[in-house]
């Protein structure tokens, strides 16, 4: 990857890319912090008497159906959200790119099988390919995150095996094959570095995607299961419990932050995109 | 051409038998024994050796799978263990749902998308351009989950505006006969107009949620489609011969940019039907997605397998369409 200067100028020059990049860090690093600043055990704290309280200065987000409070599930929500999102993705992009740079690479029957592979998992709409495998498997954390990175792998595939396309034909690859070097190599080299650019940046986005899926598996009651924080499980338990809209405090911020992660991420990638990949 | 449809017909056939097979193993995954779980809980040891038998489970794995492809190639999809109703008959009632409700939310996209694709076009790097692709960017950015209920809320309970859920008031529904299952088609095929109000004021908050996302990537592509024509020479000929702007933009530069933007429109039909899952769940609109969802809560699993591939064949029927229409659309196209 080329991390020219004017990469990193271009990426300057990117209002959503600076924005981006801020929401982000700030995301991260709230999700980092949470035990430190708001130490809290979600398990032991359950009270019917605090239920269904509105927003207050001892609850700034209010509290939910079981009586917790909604700012420190919210906040720990973002730790479960940035976990699956981050390792789905880079799960599906690992696979992804070893896969797409083989079936480039050596095309001939790698290349019709996993073709084959690519077109079966983008015939299915992702959300319902998630749904599946987390049915099948029973859902819970891991289940989610193997979902959501099983439905990112036909992206990278089809991502990398086009660039890989490109590039194999190129003078320079022409040249380390003449000079005797292995496919290894040869893929190590030079082709792996020149195809990091776009994949970074689809990466990025990706991210969004996962979370808006893997809060879509928790909306549907297929997410991490209790007492994990999770901010989709939180919206399925208002809607199911029936307070959703009596106690919409209890839906809105919720769904603001899987909204501000997502948000963060597309920004993000936009930025990237200027940078690393100005041509399109 | 024709040539050309075959082949793609003929490279359908691995895609499908691969949906088939995948969905097969899937559900062969899953814990236990497949005849258990789809006799119930409280099968008795006869039903479930019946319904192993039946099932051929005690028949090698190929054979199996052979078997359930010759099923699904006869329409049998089994029957739901919940209802006992036959799973395609479910289908055939439930898909003009979905349908509906996926071509209203891509109405609705189509007619503020494109429009607002056009005028950041135009308006390039001003501030109407920056607050048109802010907007689109929160249109991908929003869960639609999260978005229904707000809807439901403002526009449901505070406001009382329109209905909360369902697709026909009870009321409408009592004396009302479909023909065709699309309801607002219908309604006004009986030239039954409070019908046809009640049944479009149910339709508009889920198909307004279930927009967001193609009416995004529509005014996204248009805006890009568009930035290209626009930068053409021809378009900078019809101006320098005074023709006047609107002119320019119309007639010139978006017919032209339409070629993408069918694709695009076709593709996102595709993800709709997806999509619909959750959108049907928070309005309990009575289509696929939300019935292949109670039957995910029941571990129903005969509806989950007919019901997902029915929508993978949808779906890829579908971008097979998209692609074909757009040979025939692109005359530059060749058919390889």
């Amino acid at each position: 990857m080329e991390l020219q200067p004017q990469a990193i100028q271009r990426f300057r020059k990117s209002l959503s890319g600076k924005i981006g990049l801020g929401l982000t860090i700030a995301l991260v690093l709230l999700a980092l912090l949470a035990p430190l600043l708001r130490p809290y055990n979600l398990a032991a704290d359950q009270s019917y008497v605090t239920r269904l309280i509105a927003p207050s200065a001892a609850h700034p987000f209010g509290t939910d159906g079981l009586g917790r409070d909604l700012l420190t599930l919210v906040w720990y929500g973002i730790r479960t959200s940035l976990l699956i999102s981050l390792v789905s993705v880079g799960f599906g992009t690992g696979i992804g790119l070893v896969l797409g740079l083989m079936a480039g690479y050596f095309r001939g029957w790698l290349d019709t099988i996993v073709g084959w592979l690519t077109d079966i998992l983008l015939a299915f709409p992702s959300i319902l390919l998630a749904i599946v495998i987390v049915t099948v498997t029973s859902p819970s954390l891991q289940s989610v995150i193997i979902a959501v990175g099983i439905v990112q792998i036909p992206i990278y595939i089809r991502l990398t095996r086009s660039v890989v396309l490109s590039l194999r034909e190129q003078e320079f690859v022409q040249a380390a094959k003449a000079l005797g070097a292995t496919p290894f190599w040869i893929i190590w080299r030079h082709i792996l570095p020149a195809s990091l650019s776009p994949l970074v940046v689809q990466a990025t986005l990706s991210i969004g995607t996962a979370t808006l899926e893997a809060a879509g598996l928790g909306f549907l009651g297929l997410g991490a299961q209790p007492p994990t924080p999770e901010l989709g499980t939180m919206l399925a338990d208002a809607f199911k419990g029936g307070y959703a809209l009596s106690a919409p405090w209890t839906t809105i911020f919720p769904g603001l932050v899987i909204t501000l992660i997502v948000l963060a991420f597309n920004l993000l990638g936009d930025g990237l995109r200027d940078g690393l990949d100005p041509r399109s | 051409m024709g040539q050309y449809i075959l082949k793609r017909l003929l490279g359908l056939v691995p895609v499908l038998l691969g949906i088939t097979l995948a969905v097969f193993l899937l559900l062969r995954f899953i814990p236990g024994d497949p005849a258990i779980v789809l006799a119930g809980e409280r099968a008795t040891p006869d039903q479930i050796a019946a319904l192993r038998e039946q099932l051929g489970l005690n028949k090698p794995l190929l054979f199996q799978y052979f078997a359930f492809l010759g099923n699904l190639l006869k329409l049998n999809f089994g029957n739901s263990l919940i209802s006992g109703i036959p799973v395609i008959d479910e289908i055939r009632t439930r898909w003009t749902a979905t349908f509906e409700l996926a071509i209203a939310a891509m109405l609705i996209a189509i007619t503020i998308g494109i429009p607002a694709g056009v005028m950041a076009a135009v308006r390039k790097n001003r501030w109407l351009d920056q607050v048109l692709m802010a907007g689109s960017l929160l249109g991908v950015s929003i869960p639609v989950y999260w978005l229904g209920l707000l809807l439901v809320y403002l526009f449901a309970v505070t406001l009382n505006w329109l209905p909360p859920s369902g697709r026909i008031g009870i009321e409408s529904g009592l004396n009302f006969q479909p023909i065709t299952g699309f309801y607002v088609l219908d309604s006004l095929l009986r030239l039954n107009l409070p019908v046809f109000s009640d049944v479009v004021s149910h339709l508009v908050l889920p198909a307004l949620t279930l927009s967001t996302i193609p009416f995004a990537i529509v005014a996204r592509i248009t805006r890009s489609a568009m930035l290209d024509v626009l930068n053409q020479d021809y378009i900078r000929t019809a101006k320098a011969k005074g023709v006047p702007d609107r002119l320019v933009i119309f007639r010139h530069a978006l017919k032209n940019a339409l070629l993408p933007i069918n694709t695009t429109i076709g593709l996102q039909f595709g993800t709709l039907l997806g999509g619909a899952i959750l959108t049907e769940t928070i309005f309990s609109w009575s289509g696929i997605g939300s019935w292949i969802y109670d039957g995910i809560l029941a571990r129903d699993y005969p509806v989950v397998q007919g019901g997902v591939v029915f929508i993978a064949v949808v779906f890829v029927v579908i971008n097979l369409l998209v692609d074909l229409s757009y040979a025939w659309v692109d005359p530059r196209i060749q058919y390889r």
